[in-house]
């Protein structure tokens, strides 16, 4: 590698008295992809943010092309070329793609802002990532999730950028719209831009990336060459142990009777619902983005209720007579549909039971079940971290027992040991009788945890698949036109 | 393609009419007042009277003209995801500074003017620095704004105070044509507010403050700044308003700002308008609209002389009914 474009030396942050960051060591060059792994708290977000200019190191150097820089704020950041994408797309829903791609620095003639100019430089940016599905006067609220991504990259090149930040770009994504992601992003690298690349997802990384950074509670374990490593070892650098298995066992026994059923169920968005889901069973559901995934699950759950069909034991018009017919879903967007972020563990934890007056079982033993048990029940949910919250969310649903449970994602933007549990909790679930759907876009979770796999394709079942299926043959199901 | 080509020659009109059209809300609201005037018509017609005749709609622009002006205020700061709730009080006390100042002699005219707007700037700086330095919400941070006005109101008026010289009154009565002068002027602080909204980097920075503080702030803009520039012009506004209401009363009077509810019937106009409350979207053009429905529905009020108890209930079901069609119309 030349060219040496980032040198982050001892970086030094503390949170609190909480050491976050000890003494850690980035470089990056130009037309370099490195990624940046870690589990959740291992450091990379604040890392990140320290970089970008959104907190400030307590120690330690960050270089740009050779100069020492301190940024006191995002803007200084990124005049000195280095720009971030976050976690939670920044981007204002309600304004056009030009206006999100020069927000701050907007062009102005004679004192007004010049919206031709605005408008035409965007229509180069976004023609010069090839990008032609929409154009630089479509509100930002009209794009799908994987396009908005491409406005954040429209606006990275505008500033110039010599580094980019993509922060789990992919999270939200599906399989082939983050393959779309991976290909600008080494079309940005062959710019010569270095791109330093958070995620959780292995298996992208090892496929993207020129340079791996492991990070563990806020040190950094190793840097190594992509081509060195492989996944078990970057778990094991990750979480400092080996994990046996990345997935618990299947089920030995055949599954039993079958604990919820629908015939020809459809909606607005689904079509022909044939699905029979049984106990001791997990059932995976696959499928592109619009697929209609989380749309089947709500139906089944009652949220977004099926208009049409059969279902036994009984079809729910809404969520309360889903729940009342033993039915639990996990919802995919943790923060926004699963938690209430301002209240403790115990009223997040315990409020399905509360609000359908079940009978509770015990916090602690509840904690204990889903592996949080040294947690304080009084302790804001939204201190927590990622993993735990989701821990929580199933809590609510261990404490309620329900007879089908559905899972929306249960492991996204979630730390490799807190997935580990996560996957053992589901097994447990369904070796203990209860009927599980999973839905997962990271594949290769989907076909460990399954017992069995449902591929759907624009709202209809496109087809089934046994345990241990290939990805590429769950693929050729849920793409085929 | 004809129509493109006239649109790139005249990129200011284009920008305009593709910016109204791709303004749903705000259409709405247009649509919604067309039906008013055409329900209020037929309601006149087969009463063998006229609706809308010249008289009328000088009467509406009359009335509208101040409470208009607030509203565009108070879209400013709504957009900014901020709020004003003491703009009724800044109107009471500027028409007793301006009227004070004056004191019935035409030299007084520009020094009141100079007076009223610094007071209300002042005012406008002041909550703007309560809700961003303090981090107090709007909505408490303007109530005690207003409070802290009413008791220096309170305390020392009460009653009307001070004169306005006959000059000045052709402010608020004069005509131009068919067109108040009062109405001229709204149209042009409503007009200047929709070119700072869509022209300036201040208007895109308070669409960008508003739709989400955190956002802007990692494109580097300054929100707080924001924040206070969006308080200073609504109070700025509801000082233009005072000066029109001292013009139209003759003297300062300290409850004209209450009596005539500007605080909340702003935000109600606003909101009808279809700017979200919560901030980052909307526009001027709603908010036209929404003062515009609201005083239509007066007049239809007024002319068929039904009583202030009915009219308020129907103000309220017209509010409600708005709010809940924007809702629908957004998640459809």
């Amino acid at each position: 590698m030349h060219d040496c474009v980032l040198k982050m030396t001892g970086i030094t942050k503390s949170f609190q008295g909480v050491r976050v960051l000890d003494g850690v060591d980035l470089e990056a060059s130009a037309g370099e992809v490195h990624a940046v792994v870690g589990e959740n708290g291992a450091g990379k977000s604040t890392l990140m943010k320290i970089l970008a200019g959104a907190h400030a190191p307590d120690g330690g150097s960050v270089e740009i092309d050779g100069r020492t820089v301190v940024f006191g704020h995002p803007v200084q950041a990124q005049r000195a070329g280095v720009a971030i994408m976050h976690q939670e797309l920044s981007l204002l829903p309600e304004r056009t793609v030009a206006e999100n791609v020069f927000l701050g620095r907007e062009p102005v003639r004679r004192g007004l802002v010049d919206r031709a100019a605005m408008e035409s430089a965007t229509a180069e940016l976004l023609d010069s990532v090839g990008e032609e599905s929409f154009g630089p006067r479509d509100l930002v609220r009209r794009l799908p999730v994987a396009r908005r991504q491409v406005v954040e990259i429209a606006k990275a090149l505008s500033l110039n950028a010599r580094i980019v930040v993509m922060d789990e770009p992919t999270a939200a994504l599906a399989e082939h719209e983050a393959e779309l992601l991976h290909t600008l992003v080494r079309r940005l690298a062959s710019r010569g831009i270095a791109i330093l690349y958070v995620s959780h997802r292995l298996r992208e990384i090892l496929d993207l990336a020129d340079r791996i950074t492991v990070l563990k509670d806020g040190s950094r374990v190793t840097t190594a060459d992509a081509s060195t490593m492989d996944a078990p070892t970057l778990v094991r650098l990750m979480i400092g142990r080996e994990l046996d298995s990345y997935y618990p066992p299947r089920a030995a026994e055949p599954p039993g009777p079958v604990k919820l059923s629908v015939r020809g169920g459809g909606n607005a968005r689904l079509r022909g619902i044939d699905l029979d889901l049984r106990a001791g069973e997990i059932v995976g559901l696959a499928g592109l983005q619009g697929s209609g995934r989380t749309e089947l699950a709500k139906a089944l759950f009652g949220a977004a209720p099926f208009t049409s069909g059969e279902m036994t034991p009984c079809r729910p018009c809404s969520v309360r007579e889903g729940i009342a017919a033993g039915i639990g879903l996990v919802t995919e967007d943790r923060k926004a549909e699963g938690l209430l972020l301002n209240q403790p563990v115990r009223d997040n934890a315990l409020l399905v039971t509360r609000a359908t007056r079940m009978r509770r079982p015990g916090i602690e033993r509840l904690l204990e079940r889903v592996g949080l048990g040294p947690l304080r029940p009084t302790q804001e949910v939204r201190l927590l971290s990622g993993g735990n919250q989701q821990k929580v969310v199933l809590a609510r649903w261990v404490a309620a027992a329900p007879r089908v449970l559905l899972l929306d994602e249960p492991t996204r933007g979630v730390d490799v040991g807190a997935k580990a549990a996560i996957h053992e909790l589901t097994r447990e679930l369904a070796r203990d009788g209860t009927a599980v759907l999973m839905i997962s876009s990271e594949l290769p979770e989907l076909i460990g945890m399954s017992d069995r796999i449902v591929v759907l394709r624009d709202g209809r079942i496109a087809g089934a698949l046994p345990a241990g299926s290939t990805e590429e043959s769950v693929m050729r199901l849920a793409a085929a036109s | 393609m004809t129509q493109q080509l006239d649109l790139r020659r005249l990129p200011a009109v284009g920008s305009f009419l593709r910016r109204l059209s791709a303004d749903r809300p705000a259409r709405a609201v247009y649509v919604a007042l067309a039906l008013l005037i055409v329900v209020g018509w037929l309601l006149f017609a087969l009463d063998g009277g006229r609706f809308l005749s010249q008289e009328n709609i000088v009467g509406i622009q009359q009335r509208s003209a101040a409470l208009g002006i607030v509203a565009v205020g108070q879209t400013l700061v709504i957009l900014a995801g901020s709020l004003d709730l003491s703009v009724a009080y800044l109107i009471s006390l500027t028409t007793l500074v301006a009227a004070e100042t004056m004191g019935g002699a035409d030299a007084g005219v520009p020094v009141a003017v100079a007076a009223v707007l610094a007071v209300s700037a002042t005012a406008g700086l002041v909550n703007g620095l309560i809700v961003t330095r303090l981090r107090v919400h709007a909505f408490i941070a303007t109530l005690g704004v207003a409070l802290v006005i009413r008791g220096v109101l309170d305390d020392r008026y009460d009653g009307p105070a001070g004169s306005v010289p006959e000059s000045f009154q052709h402010l608020g009565y004069d005509r131009v044509g068919p067109l108040p002068v009062s109405a001229l002027l709204w149209a042009a602080v409503a007009a200047s507010a929709w070119f700072l909204l869509s022209r300036t980097r201040l208007g895109c920075r308070i669409y960008a403050v508003g739709g989400d503080a955190e956002v802007a702030r990692l494109s580097g803009v300054r929100g707080e700044r924001v924040v206070v520039a969006a308080h200073v012009l609504c109070s700025l506004c509801a000082g233009i308003a005072g000066l029109l209401l001292a013009s139209r009363l003759g003297a300062g009077a300290p409850t004209v700002g209450t009596d005539g509810g500007y605080d909340l019937e702003s935000i109600a106009a606003v909101v009808i308008g279809g700017t979200a409350l919560a901030g980052g979207r909307g526009g001027v053009a709603g908010t036209v609209g929404g003062v515009l429905l609201l005083a239509v529905l007066d007049s239809i009020f007024n002319q068929l002389e039904v009583d202030s108890f009915a009219k308020d209930v129907v103000r309220g079901v017209v509010l409600v009914a708005a709010l809940a069609i924007h809702a629908r119309r957004r998640t459809a």
